[in-house]
């Protein structure tokens, strides 16, 4: 018996749904199996995992503070995503725009600058946008590779951090951490819900994603986009310009990102400091490809794996799960969805041969 | 006949998934026979050869060898049997020498090799330089090649799929001697066409296959090129006579000493190329594709911009800087060779395909894309192109050639055109729908469309065009009118023997 993938006549609308819960259900069975192997209470692995994060309030509000930067980002780089410019460097201009909204805090920390908040979110959205663009400008130019300059340039965006944070923007009366001065009032993003940590980015984020859905899906750019990531020669064929593609697709990535920073330190972090590279950027790639470059699919997959981030951080300390182990879930997830991804355009069909 | 035959099918079928290619084929080739495999495209004949060379192995069914039943597991099987294979598209490494590329699948060493290729040619007038460089080789030279590989290999069948689609004429001519030849030797020879007069002059036996039967075994000289179509489409062929064109109008198309250096290194440079098309005409390009048509389309279409902007005129404007879109807006359309991946997004609905082009003809309102519009411009394309579909959200990639060639024609011909290019129209495309397509461009003409055809189809070429030109190595020889040119004229120049 053999087994092969036939090609479908059109992608299947129930295997897009099943695709991310087939995913999922694999994911479980096969971390059961690890965690337990590693001596671990799997179950209270699990339950830690993905249900605990609904089991309270407090908790679900920090699933909705967690998804905020990561539905933003991943809608930002989705769109580059899907005309095959592969912004890896998220986390770069994520940083460079909590950068450049902190600068406003830093200088006026009394609070007396006008329109502190807003500016510091326009700073914030200009800094992660110019940031890409060095890709942009270097791909279009010399040709070269913008997986590899963004991916570097998030590098450099980190040392530049360290050096500020060590430098020119320690806070004086910091006890000599590598943190700024706590912002004023007025440079805070507004509580979303009273008693919580989440803030309005979360809104920003779901605006993003309606911006998101009716370009990539009802105007012509990202029909543009989506030809030049499908057919690159269809794209020429039909006149659409590859290097506007390269400008769109970065630009708006560090857009995305570049306000998520600024919503960050002016949210739950409140000044610059070190732990503002805690990984979004990256982990936001996974969303997007979880929710199958769609950008309803990302909202969805955003909420999945902030779940399992706060589980995962219930699961570290309930369950005595190591850190190690919940970043393996996530990358087991990933690598179920892309292997029920196929199923969407395809079907598996049992191939018996007659014995000879 | 008392012995038996060399290679008896009998029975053999195979499907692939829903699509049944081969059924019940019962098949006999005898030694000293060229034998025609004859059948539109699509009516299962690279299946059959895949199975008989053992590329592939039948659902059902038995191949017998000298009386002998065998299982071909894979080529090496059918070679170490005799069986022998040409393929229309050729396995050769364009960076070696011939012997090179041959010592890759013969034992022996090089200066013997080169001996031994250099008496074939003689022997069989395969005449080629064994230290050549592949690269620089022709076509017929390097179809050369890859008989004498098979030759070395001492084999008893010799299977050639459609071996003349390739050459021109005059190489077409010494082809068949070679085959002769080695008939002669008491070779048997497998030759599949989908040319009647070549199968009529050359072969003894035809089996005619259609929708993955055969539903016919004639001996092809004691038929006409009508009754052998007629076996092989099922039904009369359709009367090809065109009305005369009337006399051509304003200039549409200029291309003014069109120069343009090659991209890589296999590519083709073109070299002061003129050319006029009017207004009511259509002009052919021949030539064997390789020779710089690719690059030739893409400097007129926009996709590759012209050195200098007066290079290419259209509708009397000079537009060698512009891009596709913009000279789309000047009435321009074009229908390139590649269907998937250029012509058409395979992942995207038939109705998202009629957007790549057709955008302009009141799709988007402020950007956004108009469903309704979208959908109706494709299902009136469907209609009016006669496109096998189940529908405008049906995936492109899941069509055949033929019938998305006839979409994307479609498509470009609703954009009501003032000039269009059309390159390679009927590559892969079976007789009814090819006519159809030849019949479509006609009325464009009449209708006052200055086209430019691009072929590889002679036949084609004659049927439709009142001016011909032919391209080699980058180089277009002056305009030729169709009435007073013949094909061995033609073939004089897509071989360089004439400039």
């Amino acid at each position: 018996m053999k087994l092969r993938l036939i090609r479908r006549d059109s992608a299947s609308r129930i295997a897009m749904f099943t695709a991310p819960v087939l995913a999922l259900v694999l994911t479980c069975l096969a971390s059961l199996i690890l965690f337990a192997a590693l001596g671990k209470d799997a179950g209270a692995a699990l339950h830690a995992l993905l249900l605990k994060p609904f089991l309270s309030w407090y908790s679900f509000s920090e699933v909705l503070l967690k998804m905020a930067p990561l539905l933003l980002i991943a809608q930002g780089l989705a769109i580059g995503f899907r005309a095959n410019v592969f912004n890896i460097g998220a986390e770069g201009q994520f940083i460079v725009g909590a950068l450049c909204a902190s600068a406003l805090p830093v200088y006026y920390p009394d609070g007396d600058f006008p329109m502190m908040l807003p500016a510091m979110i326009a700073f914030g959205a200009l800094g992660g946008t110019v940031y890409a663009l060095i890709a942009a400008a270097l791909r279009t130019r010399f040709g070269a590779s913008e997986i590899l300059v963004t991916l570097m340039l998030a590098l450099i965006a980190v040392q530049i951090l360290n050096y500020l944070l060590l430098g020119p923007w320690k806070d004086p009366r910091g006890f000599n951490f590598p943190q700024t001065v706590m912002f004023p009032d007025n440079a805070m993003l507004p509580i979303l819900f009273d008693g919580t940590r989440t803030n309005i980015s979360l809104l920003f984020a779901l605006l993003a994603s309606v911006f998101a859905y009716l370009m990539m899906q009802h105007h012509f750019r990202g029909y543009q986009l989506r030809t030049a990531g499908l057919a690159p020669r269809a794209a020429l064929y039909a006149g659409f310009s590859a290097p506007r593609m390269v400008w769109l697709g970065l630009g708006l990535g560090g857009l995305a990102a570049g306000i998520a920073g600024a919503s960050e330190v002016a949210g739950p972090l409140g000044q610059l400091q070190r732990s503002v590279t805690s990984g979004y950027g990256y982990a936001a790639i996974i969303v997007a490809y979880v929710g199958g470059l769609n950008p309803l699919g990302i909202i969805a997959s955003s909420f999945l794996i902030s779940v399992i981030y706060i589980g995962g951080d219930s699961a570290t300390v309930s369950a005595g799960l190591p850190v190690a182990a919940v970043e393996v879930f996530q990358g087991l997830l990933l690598f179920f969805y892309l292997l029920t991804f196929t199923l969407i355009r395809f079907r598996i069909e049992f191939d018996r041969k007659v014995p000879a | 006949m008392s012995q038996p035959a060399l290679l008896r099918l009998s029975k053999v079928s195979k499907r692939y998934g829903t699509v049944q290619a081969n059924h019940d084929i019962d098949l006999e080739v005898h030694s000293g026979s060229i034998h025609a495999v004859l059948g539109e495209n699509g009516a299962g004949k690279s299946t059959l050869m895949k199975l008989i060379y053992g590329v592939e192995q039948p659902d059902s069914g038995h191949i017998y060898w000298n009386g002998q039943e065998v299982h071909l597991a894979r080529p090496s099987d059918a070679q170490a049997l005799g069986i022998g294979m040409v393929f229309q598209h050729f396995s050769l490494f364009e960076t070696l020498s011939v012997v090179q590329n041959v010592s890759l699948m013969i034992p022996g060493k090089p200066a013997e090799l080169a001996q031994q290729i250099a008496d074939l040619g003689d022997q069989f007038g395969l005449s080629v330089d064994p230290h050549a460089m592949v690269h620089r080789l022709s076509v017929g030279e390097r179809q050369r090649v890859e008989i004498i590989r098979c030759l070395l290999l001492n084999p008893k069948l010799l299977i050639l799929d459609e071996p003349t689609s390739v050459l021109p004429p005059q190489s077409v001519r010494r082809l068949f001697e070679t085959l002769r030849k080695l008939q002669a030797e008491g070779m048997a020879i497998l030759f599949i066409s989908h040319k009647l007069d070549e199968i009529r002059e050359l072969c003894d036996t035809a089996s005619v296959l259609r929708g993955g039967e055969v539903t016919g075994r004639v001996d092809p000289r004691e038929h006409d090129a009508r009754s052998l179509a007629q076996l092989m489409i099922g039904r009369e062929m359709p009367n090809v006579a065109h009305a005369a064109p009337r006399p051509p109008g304003e200039e549409r198309l200029r291309l003014n000493a069109l120069s343009h250096p090659r991209a890589s290194r296999f590519g083709t440079t073109l070299e002061g190329i003129d050319l006029k098309l009017r207004s009511g005409e259509i002009v052919g390009i021949a030539g064997i594709s390789g020779n710089g048509q690719q690059e030739l389309a893409a400097l007129i279409s926009g996709e590759t911009r012209a050195q200098e902007p007066g290079m290419i005129e259209i509708m009397g404007k000079k537009v060698g800087h512009l891009g596709p879109m913009a000279r789309r807006k000047l009435g321009f359309a074009f229908v390139p060779e590649e269907r998937l991946g250029r012509g058409a997004v395979p992942e995207m609905s038939l109705a998202d395909n009629s957007l790549l082009t057709a955008h302009s003809r009141n799709m988007l309102s402020r950007g956004f894309i108009r469903r309704s519009v979208e959908r109706a411009f494709t299902r009136e394309c469907i209609e009016a192109f006669d496109v096998r579909t189940p529908g405008p959200d049906a995936e492109a990639g899941a069509m055949s050639g033929g019938n998305l060639q006839k979409f994307i024609l479609g498509r470009e011909i609703m954009l009501n055109p003032d000039v269009m290019l059309v390159s390679q129209p009927t590559w892969g495309v079976d007789i009814g729908a090819a006519t159809a397509i030849r019949r479509r461009l006609l009325e464009m003409r009449d209708q006052g469309c200055a086209i430019l055809v691009i072929s590889e189809e002679m036949d084609e070429l004659f049927e439709m065009c009142s001016k011909l030109h032919v391209l080699h190595k980058g180089h277009l020889s002056p305009a030729l009118d169709a009435a007073d040119t013949t094909p061995q004229e033609i073939g004089r120049y897509m071989i360089g023997a004439a400039t």
